[in-house]
């Protein structure tokens, strides 16, 4: 049974829940059209929620709350990322909206709640609390899209997002229902060990694992259930996209390794099969479609979707380097996403989105520094050495080479060969190409800092990969 | 007498008619909310089941759990149909396609 | 000495991206002037202390210098480091690179003075510079590839320079898709290498590959094949995309469309030479594989003999010298086959030279004609311009490998050495150079005649303006005529004959045909004098002649004769029948062939179908599988449980 003591494990996790639940009440009653308390108490959650989970951490796996909750060293630094990458997404958010004049509390309120539902994703022990945790995120999600109640795309996105996202959910949860039929259990280690002694029943085993994969799956945005994630991303307004595309995807590794490596490991050579034909899948739809777009976010969502395919490698490797290696992919996918949006959040305007390939024209002469930043930021999506892209993607193929899978890992290249081609596009865009119109670009200095500080760290990460992949390592192992 | 298979093929019915539900209806959105809910009571269906042939409490407390999300869900559902109405006059599931490609 | 060395080392990469950097992003601020002195002064450091380090290594015995200056990661074992492997290959292809590309800094004053992009040039020149330097001075793989994809990039940058078309999307797609084809072979050659040895350093490798010589793995079920010919096949295919070999040539040509300094410092000495370089760095791997040898030797006579027949039938002065650019490179590639590595990389160094000498004597022309670049629309213009003709003079005899200039010793060295090989496909290969002189000579001096003599056929306008070219274009032209001319005297003995590359370059005895032509060597007087008893130095002066007859002599003589006697008009007419039948059956022949191969060959079908059709191919599956994204949620829906369905169906069973 749960002791008090425990409850000590969740702290970070309440104090947030109560941040949330005050900056609500506080931005009802507070006149200021800017929300400026808002954003700065949402801010102070944050960093606190850092330092608790700094305070809290011991490098020791213990269970609170009746078992159904786990801090480990995987949970405390990915909630450690999932918090530093929320401070910066706020920043840039706040920006954006105070640009765009709808600043609405209602955004950094729901942001936490998400930050919230990725926390208890990330220390799920039992199916019960993946679930809550997955369900908090997605709600706040899509109430989050379609936020901008003035925006026919946003609500059109924010739709389809929905429905499909309660389809998936839906099937989540009869997977877990059968599994739990077999087993008669929530907990993932019960789970491990009970799938062992009913192996004769693999058949329906797996048919209940197909179900919790295709939950995965889409909220990963894996081909072919994937069809929201462009949608959503042109739809929704920026800084929401920008949310979309970096902290769930940290969210949804984290579901990924405790369902399928704590849960299901006894399942390990079914579901690697299935996983390998879902990342192949999107290396290929996710390069390839990218290719034709238009619009960034439109492509960036393809390309999103492609990266997927490559963190999936990692899990495919079945090792505990493979999950440090895409665990290192999905920490460093997220800060280059947040990054790419930055750039488009930087360059848009009021009533001016900014988000077409043609609005990046000529960036270089309007700006050399930021154009500069993206070209950093369009490298390492490619994966060009020495970029941390590259090293992201030599870790996962390294590790799966070494588990056998040479010709998945020769697809991988393949596919990142052709991906190369649409990011170096921008790169000729914002360097070769004469802007149409050149309109001062309207930022804030802090918006301007950090948009470097991303940059410039995602180059220093790339100098020196050791650090980020030992932490990895270190809280895998 | 009531065996497991039969609530177990009562559920999966359902669960069957609330998916094709989800991509056979082009008309209306409140129909798509509807199989939505449809869903989640047909899992509902067997977690109780398994709940109660297992002489396990969890399955139905997980049910709990469930139906207070499905709440929160539908309550998201409509707003964004509210949202979505006001936006495009219009909650046909086949005018949803101003985004693609 | 071994510490003060080091830190030359790491000037010499530093000084040109330091230069780089401040260019290119400070453009603005510091202006034209500021953007030229700063890169001309950084590649100006490179190329003192490169010689310098020539010295040190070459003349005064200096350690080999190899070690790491930086390292990245450790990982599973794996270092992945900065470091440099200076030796006497190194420091050979160092000189070569730094000063062939502190000329084009100086010439390209002159040759953009008035572009709008002048100094994110120069930005981009002097990067290259530091990549390709990065790439000769690496000691481990993973930094050659970083040199390889940073010269490939800075490549493409150029080449689309001047693009400011919609279809420019296209075109980039087209020379990026030939470059990957090369470099995923690249890279499965370096992945090979890591399972095998597991490093990347270069000597760890080559101390243990002897012992894997004869190790076998089996890529396909059933079918074993060599681990080092799969290795170095894989490095080759790598090699044949940056250094343009057939099939995977047809970029190069495209490349031209960037300015004329590109094209002379990339496209023509440095860059394209790296694939060579690579091998020649390679050489204690390939001489374990006689079936890559093979394979090199038939895809460099290939190269050699059917880019040179391509070039007769050019028009545009710089496509003719991209062919002939491809064609040496495929006598190059040659000379590696036959295991003359040396003979090679001589050839590389003297080609690097005439050939940028005459990339900037064909950008002086194209200047002084006010960007014009038909051959068929100048003429005549050794009057106006008597130092560019005769530079241009040297380094087409040099290229046709005239008794004397440095293109003779190198080209000569590489015929005798395939002649000497005892490989199966050597005695192809030797049909194929030998052939392949007489195509050089007349396609150059066709060049040169039709441009430098002959009717002046440029429009009135141009032709009063006609003037020598400026002394920023002139100089360097100068300067890099007198190595095109003499520095065959001074390499030919040392370099192929003695200890020159000492350990840095590994040949199996049994593959030494420079060793046994060493044994007949007695001087440079004693190799010219020996060459003149075989046959290419005779088919050199049948090409040039050739070309006299053609473009020279018989444009004017019927007219001429003409007006004379009548009974000697029918001789006239009989010989301007042989004219004719010269023109029809030799010129002609061989001109339709050429054009035969161009427009079927490499427009239609490598063009054509394969680097236009994939990259094609890619954009139209591109457009299809947009059209899967149709914007319908029941689409969508049903997509997710349509998987669902094919996932239960394939994996579910008892």
């Amino acid at each position: 049974m749960a002791q008090i003591s425990n409850m000590m494990l969740l702290l970070p996790e309440i104090i947030l829940l109560g941040f949330a639940c005050l900056i609500l009440v506080v931005d009802t009653f507070s006149t200021d059209p800017d929300h400026r308390i808002t954003y700065v108490l949402s801010q102070l959650a944050l960093v606190i929620t850092i330092s608790l989970v700094f305070y809290l951490h011991t490098g020791a796996t213990a269970l609170a709350f009746g078992d159904v909750f786990i801090s480990d060293p995987m949970s405390s630094a990915l909630k450690a990322m999932i918090a530093l990458y929320g401070l910066v997404l706020f920043l840039y958010s706040f920006e954006y909206l105070t640009k765009q004049g709808w600043v609405k509390g209602e955004y950094f309120v729901l942001g936490l709640f998400a930050i919230l539902g990725t926390m208890v994703l990330v220390s799920a022990y039992s199916m019960i609390t993946v679930y809550l945790g997955l369900e908090l995120l997605s709600l706040s999600l899509y109430a989050m899209v379609a936020m901008n109640r003035d925006s026919a795309s946003a609500s059109e996105a924010a739709m389809k997002y929905f429905v499909l996202g309660a389809l998936a959910s839906g099937m989540l949860l009869y997977g877990i229902s059968i599994l739990y039929g077999i087993t008669g259990t929530f907990q993932l280690n019960e789970l491990n060990q009970q799938i062992l002694q009913h192996s004769e029943q693999t058949g329906l085993l797996v048919f209940a694992m197909v179900f919790i994969i295709v939950g995965i799956a889409f909220k990963l945005g894996a081909v072919p259930f994937h069809m929201w994630v462009p949608d959503v991303y042109q739809g929704a307004p920026t800084a929401v996209t920008m949310f979309v595309g970096s902290i769930p995807k940290i969210a949804a590794f984290a579901m990924a390794m405790r369902l399928l490596v704590n849960g299901l490991e006894p399942l390990m050579t079914n579901w690697q099969t299935i996983l390998i034909i879902l990342a192949v899948l999107s290396m290929g739809i996710g390069n390839i479609t990218a290719i034709a777009q238009s619009n960034i976010k439109r492509l960036l969502a393809y390309s999103t979707i492609a990266h997927i395919g490559f963190l999936l490698l990692g899990i495919i490797a079945g090792s505990q380097q493979g999950y440090a290696a895409s665990m290192f992919y999905v920490i460093t996918y997220a800060l280059m996403s947040m990054g790419a949006f930055g750039v488009v959040i930087l360059l848009s305007r009021k009533d001016f989105e900014s988000d077409l390939l043609e609005d990046l024209k000529g960036l270089s002469d309007r700006n050399p520094w930021f154009a500069f930043i993206m070209l950093i930021l369009m490298f390492s999506l490619a994966g060009v050495p020495p970029f941390v892209g590259f090293w992201a993607k030599w870790f996962v193929l390294k590790e799966l080479v070494a588990s056998g899978f040479i010709w998945v890992a020769a697809a991988a290249v393949f596919f990142a060969i052709i991906g190369a081609f649409y990011y170096l596009r921008i790169i000729k865009l914002m360097y070769f190409d004469k802007a149409d119109e050149t309109p001062a670009l309207e930022a804030t200095a802090q918006m301007q800092v950090v948009l470097s500080l991303n940059g410039i760290a995602l180059l220093i990460i790339g100098l020196s990969p050791g650090l980020l992949m030992a932490l990895c390592l270190s809280s895998l192992l | 007498m009531i065996v497991l298979s039969d609530v177990l093929i009562l559920a999966a019915i359902l669960f069957c008619i609330s998916v094709a539900g989800i991509f056979i209806n082009r008309k209306n959105v409140i129909i798509l909310l509807m199989c939505i809910e449809l869903m989640l009571l047909a899992v509902n269906m067997n977690f109780i089941a398994f709940s109660h042939f297992l002489q396990d409490i969890n399955g139905q407390v997980f049910v709990f759990f469930i139906l207070t999300v499905a709440a929160a869900e539908s309550a998201i559902g409509l707003a964004i149909l509210v949202v979505l109405f006001r936006n495009r006059e219009t909650i046909n599931v086949q005018d949803l396609n101003s985004m693609k490609g | 000495m071994a510490d003060n060395m080091e830190s030359i080392y790491i000037a010499i990469v530093l000084s040109p991206l330091v230069a780089s950097i401040i260019a290119g992003l400070f453009g603005k601020a510091i202006g034209r002037s500021g953007a030229h002195w700063v890169t001309i002064i950084g590649v100006g450091i490179s190329s003192i202390l490169s010689l310098i380090a020539y010295k040190h290594i070459i003349f005064d015995g200096g350690d080999i210098f190899n070690g790491a200056v930086y390292q990245w990661l450790i990982s599973g074992g794996i270092s992945l480091e900065v470091g440099f492997l200076v030796d006497r290959l190194t420091v050979t292809m160092m000189v070569v690179v730094s000063f062939v590309s502190w000329m084009i800094h100086i010439y390209t004053i002159g040759y953009m003075h008035d572009d709008p992009g002048y100094q994110r040039f120069f930005s981009y020149i002097s990067l290259f510079t530091f990549s390709m330097l990065m790439l000769v001075m690496s000691n481990n793989f993973m930094q050659l590839f970083f040199g390889w994809e940073a010269v490939g990039l800075v490549s493409y940058l150029l080449i689309g320079f001047w693009y400011k078309r919609e279809s420019a999307i296209f075109a980039n797609l087209k020379a990026f898709l030939v470059n990957r084809v090369g470099d995923f072979g690249f890279i499965l050659g370096i992945a090979a290498i890591l399972m095998a040895f597991n490093t990347l350093d270069y000597w760890e490798v080559f101390n243990r590959a002897p012992v894997q010589g004869d190790v076998t793995i089996s890529l396909f079920q059933g079918y074993e094949w060599s681990l080092m010919t799969v290795i170095c096949i894989s490095l080759f295919i790598g090699a044949m995309g940056k250094s343009a070999q057939f099939p995977l040539h047809v970029w190069l040509p495209d490349s031209m469309e960037g300015p004329t300094p590109i094209s002379a410092l990339i496209h023509a000495a440095t860059m394209v030479t790296a694939g060579i370089f690579m091998v020649a760095r390679m050489s204690p791997l390939f001489e374990l594989s006689e079936t890559a040898l093979n394979f090199i030797l038939i895809i460099g006579a290939i190269t050699a003999f059917f880019m040179g027949l391509l070039g007769l039938v050019q028009n545009d002065i710089k496509r003719v010298i991209a062919y002939s650019t491809l064609s040496q490179l495929g006598y190059m590639t040659v000379a590696l086959g036959a295991s003359a590595y040396a003979a090679a990389i001589f050839h590389l160094v003297t080609h690097a030279f005439f050939k940028a000498l005459l990339f900037l004597a064909a950008g002086a022309v194209i200047i002084v004609l006010h960007h014009e670049q038909d051959i068929r629309k100048m003429g005549g213009l050794y009057k106006y311009m008597p130092i560019t003709w005769l530079t241009c003079l040297i380094g087409a005899l040099a290229l046709i490998g005239f008794p004397g200039f440095s293109g003779f010793f190198s080209k000569d060295a590489i015929i005798e050495a395939v002649h000497l090989s005892t490989l199966p496909a050597a005695d192809f290969a030797y049909y194929a150079v030998m052939t392949g002189v007489v195509i050089t000579a007349l396609y150059t001096f066709r060049l040169f005649f039709l441009v430098f003599h002959g009717k002046e056929r440029m429009d009135k306008e141009t032709w009063s303006h006609l003037h020598e070219a400026p002394a920023v274009i002139w100089v360097p032209l100068s300067v890099l005529a007198v190595p095109s001319f003499i520095i065959g005297f001074f390499l030919v003995g040392p370099m192929l004959f003695s200890e020159y590359f000492a350990d840095a370059i590994y040949v199996a005895p049994a593959h030494n045909v420079l060793a046994e032509m060493g044994q007949e060597y007695h001087g440079i007087f004693g190799f010219i004098h020996h060459a003149f008893k075989q046959p290419p130095v005779y088919l050199a002066f049948v090409g040039l002649f050739l070309a006299w007859l053609f473009y020279i002599r018989l444009p004017d003589l019927p007219k001429k004769i003409a007006g004379l006697l009548q009974p000697l008009y029918f001789v006239l007419v009989k010989k301007y029948g042989m004219d004719e039948f010269n023109q029809i059956v030799f010129a002609g022949g061989v001109r339709r062939i050429g054009n035969f191969l161009w427009d079927i060959g490499d427009v239609k079908f490598i063009d054509g179908l394969f680097v236009n059709g994939s990259a094609l191919s890619v954009q139209w599956f591109s457009g299809v599988v947009r059209k899967l994204q149709s914007g319908y949620l029941y689409h969508y829906a049903f997509a997710m449980i349509f998987a669902l369905l094919l996932l239960i169906f394939f994996f579910v069973h008892n």
